[in-house]
């Protein structure tokens, strides 16, 4: 078995900074600098290998002081993730959180309970970087993904093949690849039958097997028969033989935006399967590969842009008007478009653009500057530290300094200047892509 | 001004400033309030270059968002359909001001203080008892030249005096507290199709209950001007142009980047101060053929759009607008609708003279409605309380001119209430529109009404 390349270039600020955006949500002042300075692979290790998870700072709160409700008020269960993103000690735990949420996207649009949401979240959380087959298992059987696709109305007499479908095409093997046949589809779902429970005007009921609504027949899955549960349902499709080679490729897709090459993907398969479908292993390989400090800019997401950005001023939740925009910048959080999760490849349209100059507008109008410097550059230098000093291209900084001058010349407000320039740095091509 | 025995204004209000407010989707409901159509459905923003419009879409959402510019496109290219419109008159007008009984003595007996004299305003010429409110000139105007059908008493039976509660069922078209979706909105579901938002749209901040749907993508329409960038909650910056222009040109110095995120980021920036700077002079985009009514209330500007956006071809089906004042009259009922009532007589007919110099006026039928009429006696506040049957109307070159169900009169068609008694059902109303006038059979889209007898609108 060849290993997976490894990364052996220079590991300063720019790489850093890399690493806390794409494996987590920014960095505060400093905080690069400090990650480069423990060296490449203990700065990999700070984030794949977190000491046990906390949240830091004051509780999050909607406008007014209003102390938030996840469960009940629409709008408060995307505050509280955003929250644990800006909060935590662990920020890799809750970027793989999230991308489980995309991965196996279940939306209250069709739940209807943001309860259930926040329960199957919360189960991503616990495995975020555990195992595989534990998360394809619990999510299964969990309430809100059987309500969301039918898990609940598949029995014996009339089975949906929605779950079953959606298993192989969606979270474990991938469509047009040969993995699978339609006569695939419909006997997985005859062995998922007999899950029941929902939730009736607000209340939620018990999720449990029911024996006498299980087709115990014979089913032929991927060429072998037998009495098959969901149990079998879930390990048939870990079993297969392109499921791995699905795995690792659609988990890179979220780190490096162009597809591992040929060796690089066998390597990461063979690191997937001989340890038993961990999740670590492997991201923390995608962390150490070349391809991913050397790979072009990715657009950051708009809840990790917002998280990010509100991290790195140390701003906590405090008003509502985050979720909106969320949902204005593309990403509502526990409303993925479909159950396909969010393109990560499509985040920018002139409609989405608007709605992220207004979340770095309102991050931006955070601790307005009380008197700000009357010469160009320090004004400069002034919005760039707000942002915790972030790298920018020589292109950027050059039009943000000519802005000052000309600005100046014109004899606007070094304040107003000043708070210009903070929007200027988080709008820009360089904060709005790690 | 006081809402003497409206227990539910305050609420009403509420929730329609949390519409408003939310922009995206309708409120939640306390506990026991009867839902409103079209909770869940969640709102995107979308500016379609191919319609120059800034639409909030509901529903659709599988589809990414150059389908729509590809649907949009595509029933803009398909032959042309029967345009409705429907306008809602907010809070419960009172019908029998706007025709008013002065043919009836006991009119004067229920209304000492604020009944319209005698002589006041213009006469009717299909029910001598009646004659048109002063601020109703507009609409007199119409009728006369057979282009307006009067329901004179339209509502249900027994009905409900909440907003609320009877808004809804106007709504979602049915006496169901339950029902999620609206009537036009089940139509959209029915008949629409999956990649033109335009086919249901909302002239308004929210979406109208009436187009809530379940699979078909409906849109909200404030204004073309509506893609501006001053960021919610935040005083306007003194340096907001050049702020947006230089954000521009920072993104322009990395639109041809060799590296694809910054060239993506650099390149999406550059359009959309671009589409910012086409959508900033672009104030609809039109130019009207007829004077509309000034005003500061939206309704005018909004109708004048509505029409041109017809008339460029824009495939719209089903839109909804509200009108200005709010008819909540509890006290201090002249002075309060009679403001109202003009500026929407005034726009109404602006919009139909818009539409005949456009030569698109037989496509365009406007339906308009209010959620209740008002009690037939006076309150003490130089007012009027909740009642039954209200009045609406069909308007349009198609219209038959004639009235649907007979004006029931004060004197022997008021209920045990007190109130004016329904001679015309709204679902029947409904079912009429939809079949002769969208198309559809009514009975696949409002629950139990084949047993309505279908009133005939069109000539």
């Amino acid at each position: 078995m060849s290993s997976v390349p490894e990364y052996s270039g220079p590991f300063g600020k720019e790489q850093a900074e890399r690493l806390l955006w794409r494996a987590g949500f920014g960095a505060k002042s400093g905080e690069a600098e400090a990650l480069a300075k423990l060296g490449f692979k203990h700065a990999v290790h700070a984030l794949t290998r977190p000491a046990p998870y906390q949240l830091v700072g004051p509780a999050p709160t909607a406008d007014g002081g209003r102390p938030l409700s996840p469960t009940a008020v629409l709008g408060d269960d995307h505050l509280s993730w955003l929250d644990r993103m800006v909060r935590t000690t662990a920020p890799l735990i809750e970027r793989m959180t999230l991308i489980w949420h995309s991965w196996f996207a279940t939306s209250n649009q069709g739940v209807a309970s943001q309860q259930l949401m926040l329960n199957q979240v919360d189960m991503f959380r616990g495995n975020a970087l555990g195992s595989f087959a534990d998360l394809l298992t619990n999510v299964t059987t969990d309430p809100a993904m059987l309500i969301w696709l039918n898990g609940n109305q598949n029995v014996k007499s009339h089975p949906n093949e929605n779950y079953a479908r959606e298993m192989m095409e969606l979270f474990s093997l991938g469509a047009d690849r040969g993995a699978y046949t339609e006569t695939d589809v419909r006997e997985q779902a005859r062995a998922l039958t007999g899950w029941t429970g929902g939730v009736n005007r607000g209340i939620i009921g018990s999720f449990t097997f029911n024996p006498n609504l299980h087709d115990n027949g014979t089913k032929t899955i991927f060429g072998r028969s037998g009495n098959y549960a969901w149990q079998d349902s879930v390990d048939l499709c870990l079993a297969h033989p392109l499921h791995a080679s699905f795995f690792v490729t659609k988990l890179w897709s979220y780190f490096v935006p162009a597809p591992p090459d040929r060796a690089t993907a066998g390597a990461l398969q063979s690191l997937y399967t001989t340890t038993g479908f961990k999740i670590h292993p492997v991201v923390e390989a995608i962390l150490q590969h070349p391809d991913f400090y050397s790979s072009p800019r990715m657009v950051k997401s708009p809840v990790v842009l917002n998280a990010g950005l509100l991290r790195t001023i140390g701003r906590p939740i405090d008003t509502a008007v985050w979720a909106a925009l969320g949902a204005s910048a593309g990403q509502q959080l526990f409303y993925p478009p479909d159950v396909g999760g969010w393109d990560y490849t499509r985040w920018l349209d002139t409609a989405t653009w608007r709605a992220r100059w207004f979340i770095v507008a309102l991050a931006a109008a955070t601790n307005p500057p009380g008197v700000s410097p009357a010469a160009p550059a320090q004004l400069v230098e002034a919005a760039v530290s707000f942002w915790g000093q972030p790298a920018l291209s020589d292109q950027t900084e050059a039009l943000l300094l000519s802005f000052a001058e000309s600005q100046l010349k014109r004899k606007a407000s070094p304040v107003d200047v000043e708070t210009a320039l903070r929007r200027l740095v988080a709008s820009s091509p360089d904060l709005q892509t790690a | 001004m006081t809402f003497a025995g409206c227990r539910d204004c305050n609420r009403t209000e509420h929730l329609r400033r949390a519409v408003a407010e939310a922009g995206r989707g309708l409120p939640g409901i306390e506990p026991g309030m009867p839902m409103p159509a079209g909770t869940g459905l969640t709102r995107r923003d979308f500016v379609s270059r191919a319609a120059g419009l800034a639409l909030g879409i509901y529903g659709g959402s599988l589809l990414p968002a150059g389908a729509f510019e590809a649907g949009i496109a595509a029933a803009a290219g398909a032959p042309p359909r029967n345009v409705l419109v429907v306008v809602y008159l907010s809070g419960g007008i009172d019908g029998l001001s706007v025709l008013f009984p002065a043919g009836d003595p006991m009119y004067y007996q229920l209304r000492p203080n604020i009944a319209l004299a005698q002589t006041a305003g213009s006469s009717f010429t299909q029910d001598g008892r009646l004659r048109w409110h002063p601020a109703a000139g507009g609409l007199a105007t119409l009728h006369a030249e057979g282009k307006v059908s009067v329901i004179p008493a339209i509502g249900y039976a027994d009905n409900d005096e909440s907003h609320f509660t009877s808004r809804h069922y106007w709504e979602v078209g049915a006496t169901d507290a339950t029902l999620r979706t609206g009537w036009l909105g089940r139509y959209l579901d029915h008949a629409g199709t999956p990649d033109n938002p335009l086919q249901g749209l909302s002239l308004d901040v929210a979406l109208q209950p009436a187009l809530a749907t379940v699979t078909m993508p409906v849109a909200t329409l404030q204004a073309a001007d509506q893609y501006t960038f001053a960021p919610p909650g935040l005083p306007p910056h003194p340096l907001e142009a050049s702020m947006l222009q230089e954000a521009a040109n920072i993104g322009a110095a990395h639109a041809a980047s060799t590296d694809t995120g910054l060239s993506t980021a650099g390149s999406i920036a550059l359009e959309s101060h671009h589409l910012y700077s086409e959508l900033s002079s672009f104030t609809y985009g039109f130019n009207s053929p007829v004077p509309y009514p000034s005003s500061s209330d939206p309704f005018p500007h909004r109708l004048a759009g509505l029409a041109a956006m017809i008339g460029a071809g824009l495939p719209l089906e089903v839109a909804t607008i509200t009108s200005p004042g709010h008819f909540d009259t509890h006290a201090g009922q002249a002075q309060a609708l009679a403001g109202g009532l003009q500026l929407t007589s005034d726009a109404l007919l602006a919009f139909q003279r818009d539409l005949e110099a456009r030569g698109i006026a037989n496509r365009v039928l406007v339906y308009v409605w209010s959620e209740f009429g008002r009690r037939a006696a006076e309150n003490a506040s130089g007012g009027t309380d909740h009642g039954s049957a209200g009045i609406g109307f069909l308007i349009g070159t198609r219209a038959s001119g004639q009235m649907i169900g007979a004006f029931p009169g004060v004197t022997g068609g008021l209920n045990s209430l007190g109130n004016v008694a329904p001679t015309a059902d709204f679902r029947a109303v409904y079912s009429a529109i939809l079949e002769q006038w969208l198309g559809t059979d009514a009975n696949a889209i409002l629950p139990g009404v084949a047993a309505f007898d279908r009133p005939k609108l069109l000539t």
